[in-house]
């Protein structure tokens, strides 16, 4: 054995050897990163990143409400953020059907007030604590109930996923087509909806609700200077969330910050990474001089 | 045997008439060729039949054909030519009629998505990405789709506009094995040369039917004429048409 093998060992595996809660932690982290990239993933395909970060906040009243009826329960969190996301999704559709303003402005409206309404609920009956809770998380704090939840949400939503993968496709890219030749194009947007409240609440367990939409984003983006086919993207966006849940944790445990925000930081690191060395559109490829081919 | 016939048929947005008081039929097998000038309706009518705007009054009898199963090439797809999907899967979309959600694609699929792709001349491009294409590869490309599609009826808007003439020659010569194997095309087109030389059949639209028959017999000058005076008004205050609903 060499010297430096005892030393990877206590910087990379040890605090997951000897913490359970470093354990859940991780686990937590890989099943985000099963479920919540992909609908990351065709987000940014359909032009709506920003629509994750709305939906995100507009959970919040509702996880706030879960949380005044029953305190930190987390089945009453869950479905309290679960109902006020589908609720404010469908009503943001409904309004920008029903009036002139189009569907991003009305739910800038609806998480705006979402947002101020969730911190007010939250601290009507918790204090400073709680709000950190709700806003960021506690990754480190995930019980097995929850890890429970979000394992069973990951399962739940990649197998929808897969149900819908055909229409959800078409719909990005040729929406008039699948119209001619089927009517899956509505219900599949709303279970695609679905999805993204879904992921959102698995999320928010973890890294609370400003964050949850990091592990949904950040991976797709990543992807999306790495390779050119979809089914590819999904992939190494999976592979990139599980890398900073990883290395999040690590970070964390070893330079004492906060968890959540670490996993999101890396997150970050990698994507500036990709925008400068990604094959595929990144700055440097860009900047450097390459002689044009023969055809 | 009639495919498709149309019955005082009035189409348009907003109340105002787009297609006026069109009344035919398209014969199972016809190749129809629809002219006119911009404005004429063209358009209007190929959404009618695709099941894609309503009559305002008169009606389009499909004799059996579900909107579904009609193959359609809209002038102006609303393809989003960023989306990261490969020539192969957005050919191979063309069998989702047979394939629906979650049919697997078998060997002899295969083999029918790779004979469309050759039978456009897009062989060699199966891996390229949809953004990388030509505007004139683009056509070839959803030709192998309305290929696969396998449909008794196609409507093709305006499918040879901004294609060079190599391209559009190619195209013609699928339309031609449609027409060949007993399909019914309608195509609406401004190549009046083209019409001429290669469909029997053409419907004059200037909002009203102005010819429909037989190629030689509609396109006179004194007809083509006629369309175009006849397209040039559109009144916002027009009274409501007085031609009596049956």
């Amino acid at each position: 054995m060499t010297a430096t093998q005892p030393m990877l060992y206590d910087a990379l595996i040890a605090p997951f050897a000897e913490f359970e809660f470093m354990r859940r932690a991780l686990a937590g982290s890989f099943a985000l990163a099963l479920g919540a990239p992909p609908v990351g993933v065709f987000l940014m395909l359909r032009r709506m990143s920003l629509i994750g970060d709305a939906m995100a906040h507009a959970i919040l009243p509702g996880a706030a409400i879960g949380f005044l009826l029953a305190g930190l329960s987390l089945f009453a969190m869950a479905g309290g953020g679960l109902i006020a996301g589908l609720v404010i999704a469908v009503g943001a559709g409904l309004i920008a059907r029903a009036t002139q303003l189009k569907e991003d402005a009305s739910l800038a409206a609806f998480f705006l007030i979402s947002l101020a309404l969730g911190v007010t609920l939250v601290s009507v009956k918790g204090n400073n604590i709680d709000l950190m809770h709700f806003l960021f998380g506690s990754v480190l704090a995930i019980d097995n109930p929850a890890l429970m939840l979000i394992a069973s949400i990951a399962s739940v939503s990649l197998i929808i996923l897969a149900l819908i993968w055909r229409p959800l496709v078409l719909e990005c890219v040729d929406p008039g087509y699948l119209r001619s030749v089927s009517r899956a194009g509505g219900p599949a947007h709303i279970a695609f909806l679905a999805l993204v409240v879904m992921n959102l609440v698995g999320g928010f367990q973890a890294l609370g609700t400003l964050l949850a939409v990091g592990m949904m984003m950040l991976p797709a983006m990543i992807s999306r200077f790495w390779v050119r086919d979809i089914t590819a993207m999904i992939g190494v966006a999976m592979v990139c969330a599980a890398v900073s849940g990883y290395a999040g944790l690590l970070v964390s445990y070893h330079a004492n910050l906060p968890s959540g925000p670490a996993i999101i930081l890396v997150a970050g690191v990698l994507y500036a990474l990709s925008v400068v060395f990604g094959p595929v559109g990144g700055l440097l490829w860009l900047a450097l001089p390459q002689r044009h081919l023969e055809a | 045997m009639a495919d498709l016939s149309f019955h005082n048929l009035t189409l348009g947005y907003e109340r105002h008439p787009a297609v006026h008081h069109l009344t035919g039929a398209v014969e199972t097998g016809a190749l129809v060729a629809v002219v006119g000038p911009n404005g004429a309706g063209k358009s209007t009518l190929f959404k009618g039949i695709v099941g894609a705007l309503k009559p305002l009054a008169g009606s389009i009898n499909r004799k059996g054909f579900g909107t579904r199963e009609i193959a359609y090439l809209p002038q102006i797809a609303e393809i989003d030519r960023s989306f990261p999907i490969s020539v192969y899967d957005m050919v191979a979309m063309g069998l989702w009629r047979l394939k629906g959600f979650f049919a697997g694609v078998g060997p002899k699929d295969h083999a029918s998505i790779e004979a469309a792709i050759a039978a456009v001349g897009l062989t060699g491009f199966e891996q390229r990405a949809i953004g990388t294409l030509s505007g004139g590869q683009m056509q070839r490309m959803l030709f192998a789709r309305l290929l696969l599609q396998d449909a008794r009826l196609i409507v093709l808007d305006e499918p040879f506009t901004a294609v060079d003439a190599k391209t559009s020659a190619d195209l013609l010569d699928l339309v031609r094995r449609w027409h060949s194997e007993r399909r019914t095309v309608l195509a609406a087109l401004h190549d009046i040369d083209l019409v001429k030389a290669t469909f029997p059949q053409t419907l004059l639209l200037a909002r009203e039917p102005v010819a429909w028959g037989a190629t030689r017999d509609v396109l006179t000058v004194e007809n083509l004429n006629k369309a175009r005076r006849m397209c040039e008004a559109f009144d916002e205050y027009a009274e409501a048409c007085a031609v009596a609903a049956e």
